[in-house]
């Protein structure tokens, strides 16, 4: 199953409670600064070149456990 | 691709004003969660605490009536026996159900008023800057316990949830955790049950969560939440403490 993360940069305050439980580990940290000040989170399972190949199983943990509602999850359907 | 997950509607579409890592923004989610999926967001008073989640009706999107520092089981059951088709809900901190509070809070479930409380438990007044709480853990460090809590000086941690379960009037009482997505899926299902054990007008309901405060505990939001879980936790052991609903 294939899925993907949308995070919102400027509501991220880079708690990385998404990386802590992440298992597939396709959560990392911006090096750009948001205009709060925070290093935000941001999905690394993204490649240009094949958008369907993200890596991410649209598990929902990472949503789950986010403080501010920063996360929003997509998932194929089950066929 | 389908969306699985986002903002509930309840939840106002505003940024949280909680430190990176905070619990109260999970807790509040929550809530809104639950409010959506019972359809109840016309129907609903919060009651927001003194503390940190003072602002809580800047979030959430259902009638709010702000309480005197501990007195929401007050005005909560004034609410409630003045407009009893309502789903009255107070939210509150340690600091205040369990500090200056208690009293209220008692009576409140003793005489099992038809309210639930959703009790944060972070273990210290986390708004005014981190001092020692009832809650504060033996050993816990903190602005006004610098040398960490002595029971034998500065007393045990009140187990507020073990003594609701002793009044009568209380129905429903559970502790959850959020500080891993298990706890909160189960702090999810506890709150959907409190509130439909005030809906079948059983009596008094309550949900206590442990969450972190990393700005007062001075740890990272990811030891914040280990903390909880091996430390907190063998304190006030997560459990279904009453349930005779």
């Amino acid at each position: 199953m294939k899925g993907r993360i949308n995070i919102d940069r400027e509501r991220c305050k880079g708690c990385e409670l998404c990386m802590t439980v992440c298992p597939k580990k396709k959560i990392g940290i911006s090096k750009k600064l948001n205009t709060k000040g925070y290093y935000p989170a941001e999905f690394s399972g993204d490649t240009p070149q094949d958008s369907d190949k993200t890596g991410c199983t649209g598990c929902s943990l990472c949503a789950i456990i986010c403080p501010d509602v920063a996360i929003e999850v997509y998932r194929e359907d089950k066929e | 691709m389908k969306k699985i997950f986002s903002r509930p509607k309840s939840l106002k579409d505003v940024p949280f004003h909680y430190c990176p890592g905070c619990g109260h923004s999970v807790i509040h989610r929550l809530v809104c969660e639950v409010i959506d999926e019972l359809g109840i967001q016309d129907n609903c008073i919060g009651v927001p605490p003194a503390g940190c989640a003072v602002l809580a009706y800047n979030y959430f999107d259902v009638d709010m009536c702000e309480a005197p520092h501990g007195r929401a089981a007050a005005v909560a059951t004034g609410i409630k026996r003045m407009l009893p088709d309502r789903v009255v809900f107070t939210y509150q901190g340690d600091g205040d159900i369990a500090a200056i509070g208690t009293a209220e809070t008692i009576h409140a479930a003793n005489r099992g008023e038809r309210v639930t409380s959703i009790f944060v438990n972070n273990a210290v007044y986390g708004m005014t800057g981190g001092q020692m709480a009832p809650t504060t853990l033996p050993g816990q460090v903190t602005t006004t316990s610098p040398g960490g809590r002595s029971p034998l000086r500065d007393g045990n941690p009140l187990d507020l949830s073990a003594m609701l379960a002793l009044a009568a009037g209380s129905v429903y009482i559970e502790r959850t955790t959020v500080a891993n997505p298990k706890g909160v899926n189960r702090t999810k299902k506890a709150i959907r049950k409190a509130f439909q054990v005030q809906m079948e007008d059983k009596g008094f309901s309550l949900v206590e969560i442990l969450s972190p405060c990393p700005t007062n505990w001075k740890m990272t939001p990811t030891a914040s939440i280990h903390w909880v879980e091996e430390t907190m936790s063998k304190i006030f052991p997560i459990q279904v403490i009453k349930d005779v609903a």
